[in-house]
C-alpha cells in the first residue's frame, strides 16, 4: 500500500493515503484502521480516521530508541503498512437506519422537494434507495459524514441555523446528508428522525457507525417510530 | 466529603482525558494545564490521572466535612481558608468543617484542586473528564454547582505519611501548609506576552508566505470567543496562497487552524476530533500549558521550533515531572522520620 507520513505534532504522525474522497481510499483508510485496531504497540494510544488519512497519537516515552521517537514510529509502521493489500478489503457492515420522513421529524422536507421540483415522496425515494457509505466519525460524538447521496436532492444549509436539532434528526446539507447523534444547533435541512440512537455512551462502542459502514435509510410509519423508539429505550 | 457553596464561574472534573474514542467522534476532554494537574494530584499521593477540579478565573467555595490533604496549582486565583490565604504548589492539609474560597484572579487563568485520594465519581468510556456538550463523565456531566456533594476516595498510603507530618504542623490552625514547594521551573509565574513554542502545521506551505512570517513578527491577542474548546486569536489575518478544499482529518491539542476570514484558532482539550481547516502551527506540548493558562485579553507571540526539538522537550519534561515524583517522595520519607 502506498502512503506518505507527516508529524501532526510532537505525540502523533498522519498517515496519508491519497488526496481526494473516493470508494478506493476509503477502502485503503479501513484497511490502515483495522489493522490499528489489531496491533500491540505499547506506544500507540488512539488512531483516528478522516477522509484520506489515518492519525496515530502516540507516547513518546513509551518508545525505545537511540533515535527520535517519530523516526521509529514511522520505522515499525511503514514496514506494516507495506505489506498491507487493499484487495483483499472486508465487505462493508450494512446498517439499517430506519427513518420516519416529513411531518414534525422532518419540518424541512417539502423544502427540499420545490428546491429540487420534486414531490416530497419523490424525495423520500430518492433518499431511502440510496447506497451510502460513511466516511469518517467526527463533528459530534457518532456523527458520520455520509457520502453517496443523489444530487437530485440536495439542498443549502438553512440560512437561519436552528439552536437545537433533536438528535436523530436526518438532515441533508448541499450533496451530504447526515444524522444527528446529539442535541445541537445545526443548519442542516431536517427531512426525517430516526429512532435509533448513534450516540452510546454507556456501550461497548459508543458510536453505532463506524467509518466503512454501508448505510441504507429505510422509511418507516410514525407508528413504527413510537415501537422502535420503545424497544431503543427498553 | 467535600460540598460546592457556590460553584464559581467554570468549575468542572477532569483528568488527563478520554483517549481511544476519538475515532467515534468522542472529544478528548480532560484539563487544560496538564502539568500543573499532574503536580497537584502527586503533592497529595496520587496517581496523575486521578482527576482534579479545573476552576476558571473566579473559583468556587466549598466546605470540608473531614479533614483533607488537598494541593492547588496553576494559576493563582486567591485561595484561601477560613480567610487565611493559601499556598499554590504544596501539599495543604485542611481541617474538617474548614471553608475554602477563591478571590480574584491573580495570575493565569485556571487552577486545579487536587483532594488525596481523588474523587468517588464513575469512569465514562476509560476516564472521569467532564464532557459538557454530551452530558457525561465528571459530576453527572455538568460543571459543579451549589450544593453538589463530592465524596472522596481513599487515600494512598504514600497521601497518609504526607497527612501525618502536616498534621503535627497544625498546631490548632484551620489548616497546615509543607514548608516546602516544588522547582520553580514548573510553578514561574506566567509573565505577560509569553512566548510560546510552534512548529509547522500539516497545511504550513498553503500560507502566502507574509503570512507565515506574521506569526512571528507579530503578537496575537486571546478573544473574548476563547473557551476550553479553543482559543479564537486576533493579530494580523492570516491568508492561503489560494483557495484550496481541505478534507477533514484529526487535529490536535494545540493545533492553530486558519478558517477563511483569517484569524487563527488555537484548538484546545475540548477541540473537536476532526477539523476541516488548515493547521498553519502545532504548539509544543510542553508548552501547551502557557496557552492554557492564558485568558482572554492576554497577548501571546509564536516562536518556531523544529518538530524534532519539540519532541526532545516533550522527553525532556518528562524526565524532569519523572525526578520530581521521585523528589518528593524522598522528602516525605525524610520527614516521616
Amino acid at each position: 500500500m502506498e502512503f506518505k507520513l507527516q508529524p501532526l505534532g510532537d505525540n502523533s504522525v498522519i498517515i496519508e493515503l491519497g488526496e481526494d474522497i473516493s470508494r478506493d481510499i476509503q477502502q485503503k483508510v479501513n484497511k490502515v484502521s483495522s489493522f490499528l485496531e489489531k496491533q500491540s504497540f505499547d506506544w500507540v494510544i488512539e488512531y483516528v480516521p478522516g477522509f484520506t488519512t489515518v492519525a496515530v497519537f502516540y507516547d513518546p516515552c513509551k518508545i525505545e530508541t537511540n533515535t527520535l521517537p517519530y523516526e521509529q514510529v514511522c520505522e515499525e509502521l511503514s514496514a506494516h503498512l507495506e505489506k498491507l493489500d487493499v484487495e483483499e478489503g472486508a465487505k462493508p457492515r450494512v446498517v439499517e437506519i430506519p427513518v420516519c420522513y416529513g411531518g414534525e421529524f422532518g419540518p424541512d422536507l417539502e423544502e427540499v422537494a420545490e428546491r429540487n421540483e420534486l414531490t416530497p415522496e419523490e424525495v423520500i425515494d430518492i433518499h431511502s434507495n440510496g447506497e451510502y457509505i460513511v466516511y469518517m466519525i467526527g463533528f459530534a460524538p457518532g456523527f458520520p459524514y455520509i457520502g453517496g447521496m443523489d444530487e437530485r436532492i440536495a439542498a443549502p444549509r438553512r440560512k437561519n441555523p436552528r439552536l437545537k436539532i433533536p438528535a436523530g434528526s436526518v438532515g441533508i446539507a448541499g450533496k451530504q446528508t447526515g444524522v444527528y447523534p446529539i442535541e445541537t444547533p445545526g443548519g442542516w435541512q431536517l427531512i426525517g428522525k430516526t429512532p435509533l440512537k448513534l450516540f452510546l455512551p454507556e456501550g461497548d462502542t459508543p458510536s453505532l457507525l463506524q467509518a466503512g459502514d454501508q448505510i441504507k435509510f429505510v422509511p418507516i410509519s410514525e407508528e413504527e417510530f413510537q415501537k422502535w423508539e420503545e424497544s431503543e429505550n427498553d | 466529603m467535600i460540598k460546592i457553596t457556590k460553584p464559581g464561574l467554570l468549575t468542572s472534573v477532569q483528568d488527563l482525558g478520554r483517549y481511544g474514542y476519538q475515532k467515534y467522534g468522542v472529544i478528548a476532554s480532560g484539563v487544560m494545564d496538564a502539568t500543573a494537574h499532574r503536580i497537584a494530584n502527586l503533592l497529595v499521593g496520587n496517581d496523575e490521572n486521578e482527576a482534579t477540579l479545573e476552576l476558571t478565573l473566579l473559583g468556587p467555595d466549598m466546605e470540608f466535612t473531614k479533614d483533607t490533604l488537598i494541593s492547588i496549582c496553576g494559576g493563582n486565583l486567591s485561595p484561601s481558608v477560613d480567610g487565611k490565604p493559601v499556598k499554590l504548589w504544596r501539599s495543604v492539609l485542611v481541617k474538617a468543617g474548614s471553608k475554602l474560597k477563591f478571590g480574584g484572579c491573580k495570575t493565569g487563568c485556571r487552577a486545579y484542586l487536587a483532594v488525596a485520594g481523588g474523587f468517588d465519581l464513575p469512569e465514562v468510556m476509560d476516564s472521569k473528564s467532564t464532557y459538557i456538550r454530551a452530558g457525561i463523565g465528571g459530576f453527572n456531566g455538568k460543571p459543579l454547582q451549589a450544593d453538589d456533594e463530592l465524596s472522596l476516595k481513599e487515600p494512598s498510603d504514600f497521601a497518609t505519611q504526607i497527612t501525618k507530618v502536616l498534621a503535627a504542623e497544625l498546631d490548632g490552625q484551620k489548616f497546615a501548609e509543607m514548608q516546602w514547594t516544588i522547582a520553580s521551573e514548573f510553578t514561574s509565574t506566567p509573565v505577560s506576552k509569553p512566548k510560546v513554542r510552534v512548529m509547522k502545521g500539516r497545511q504550513y506551505d498553503w500560507f502566502t508566505q507574509e503570512s507565515q512570517m506574521k506569526l512571528f513578527t507579530e503578537s496575537f491577542e486571546v478573544t473574548s470567543q476563547s473557551d476550553r474548546m479553543g482559543y479564537r486569536l486576533k493579530g494580523p489575518e492570516l491568508q492561503l496562497e489560494k483557495e484550496q478544499e481541505m478534507l477533514s482529518e484529526a487535529v490536535n491539542f494545540g493545533t492553530i487552524q486558519v478558517p477563511s476570514e483569517g484569524n487563527p484558532i488555537v484548538l484546545l482539550a475540548d477541540r473537536q476530533t476532526t477539523g476541516g481547516y488548515p493547521k498553519i502551527w502545532q504548539i509544543a506540548t510542553v508548552d501547551l500549558p502557557i496557552m492554557a493558562q492564558l485568558k482572554p485579553g492576554d497577548k501571546v507571540q509564536f516562536t518556531e521550533v523544529s518538530h524534532e526539538v519539540a519532541q526532545q522537550l516533550y522527553l525532556d519534561r518528562e524526565k524532569q515531572i519523572h525526578q520530581l515524583k521521585q523528589g518528593i517522595s524522598l522528602k516525605i520519607k525524610q520527614e516521616s522520620k
